[in-house]
């Protein structure tokens, strides 16, 4: 998908250029498996392993977000400053979501 | 877009007013962007507050098998979401949810083969996948209906959570539910609903997209940057029921 606006300028006028979507199914492929990877965690990681669990749900979420950011939206092809302008503020969004669930449930008894 | 040379006479897409164009990026491209920035900040706000009232309301003290419904602790999710259509009675957690996030994703790689067939101006595979993506929208609408139905029903009255008088809570509202604190069953109208109400106005654009398309508006603009843009949108609703996925029905 990343080379497919290259090619469009090359071709005569009129033709369509054969369809370049190996990276699109690539990813597809990629998402469904992290997706299955989830639901063996789910089931197969007893409950009693909390910490664990989610920790391992959180890593895949974000490399899911990632494949889903950088190759669908095609942020990874873009320019370096428009990636780091989405990057930043979501950094920091992040960094607001920890401390606050952190200091919101400061009850070390009683999470999950 | 890094190979785009403008020429002196030709106006295109890309340059903006002022002459230049900023980030390599046109100008409606650019601004979906940061109008999803933005919306990534609502939607933070409502994982906040998930994550801060789930924190806050204690968890079930027992172990995973001996879990039940009462309005005392926090439901586990794969006892609340176990139901899949035409299968009433059998225990199948989260199966269905999972069903959801697969059409979704699917919806996602039928929504990017149309803008790369955009990038070719080839107009019948544009049509072609915003149809299979509109058909992949609504079929996760549907199915977000039937969950939705399913939860406000609630589940039998004899594992359902009972109020202070003792008696079974049936169906769930914003007040009160039968699978645990009222705050639960409120979250989960909120987040999922939020969430739906964005699959549905993305539904709406892709459906005015294909329309545009199939009526050759895009053919004889020259481009087909509005599958693009709307595509951002529509990959952005994929990812959110990605982290909703997860932090609702997973953790």
């Amino acid at each position: 998908m990343s080379h497919s606006h290259n090619s469009s300028h090359q071709v005569a006028e009129g033709t369509i250029p054969p369809p370049q979507t190996k990276m699109i199914w690539r990813t597809f492929i990629i998402l469904l498996i992290a997706t299955c990877v989830e639901f063996a965690i789910a089931f197969g990681l007893p409950p009693e392993m909390k910490y664990t669990r989610i920790a391992i749900f959180v890593v895949l979420t974000i490399f899911k977000a990632f494949y889903i950011v950088g190759e669908f939206m095609h942020l990874k092809h873009e320019v370096k400053s428009l990636i780091w302008m989405i990057i930043v503020p979501t950094g920091f969004i992040v960094w607001l979501l920890i401390a606050l669930v952190y200091e919101g449930g400061h009850h070390p008894k009683e999470i999950f | 877009m890094s190979d785009y040379a403008p020429s002196a006479n030709v106006p295109d897409k890309f340059t903006w007013w002022g002459g230049s164009e900023p980030l390599k990026a046109s100008y409606g491209k650019l601004m979906m962007w940061f109008f999803l920035l933005s919306d990534t900040f609502t939607f933070s706000a409502l994982l906040v507050t998930y994550g801060m009232i789930r924190f806050s309301q204690p968890a079930f003290p027992g172990a995973h098998a001996d879990f039940y419904f009462a309005t005392t602790h926090w439901p586990i999710p794969d006892k609340v979401f176990e139901a899949v259509p035409f299968l009433h009675g059998i225990s199948l957690p989260l199966v269905f949810v999972g069903i959801m996030t697969f059409i979704l994703i699917f919806s996602s790689v039928t929504m990017v083969l149309a803008v790369e067939a955009g990038h070719r101006k080839d107009k019948a595979a544009v049509e072609k996948w915003m149809l299979w993506t509109i058909l992949g929208g609504f079929t996760f609408l549907g199915s977000q209906a039937w969950e939705w139905s399913h939860f406000i029903h609630g589940p039998e009255l004899a594992v359902a959570a009972k109020d202070a008088a003792g008696k079974a809570i049936e169906g769930a509202n914003l007040v009160r539910n039968p699978y645990g604190p009222p705050a639960f069953a409120d979250l989960f109208f909120f987040i999922t609903g939020f969430h739906g109400t964005h699959v549905f106005s993305g539904v709406i654009l892709n459906v005015l997209i294909f329309f545009n398309a199939s009526m050759g508006v895009y053919e004889r603009r020259g481009h087909y940057e509005m599958v693009e843009k709307v595509g951002l949108y529509w990959h952005f609703v994929d990812l959110v029921w990605v982290f909703v996925f997860t932090f609702f029905y997973m953790v």
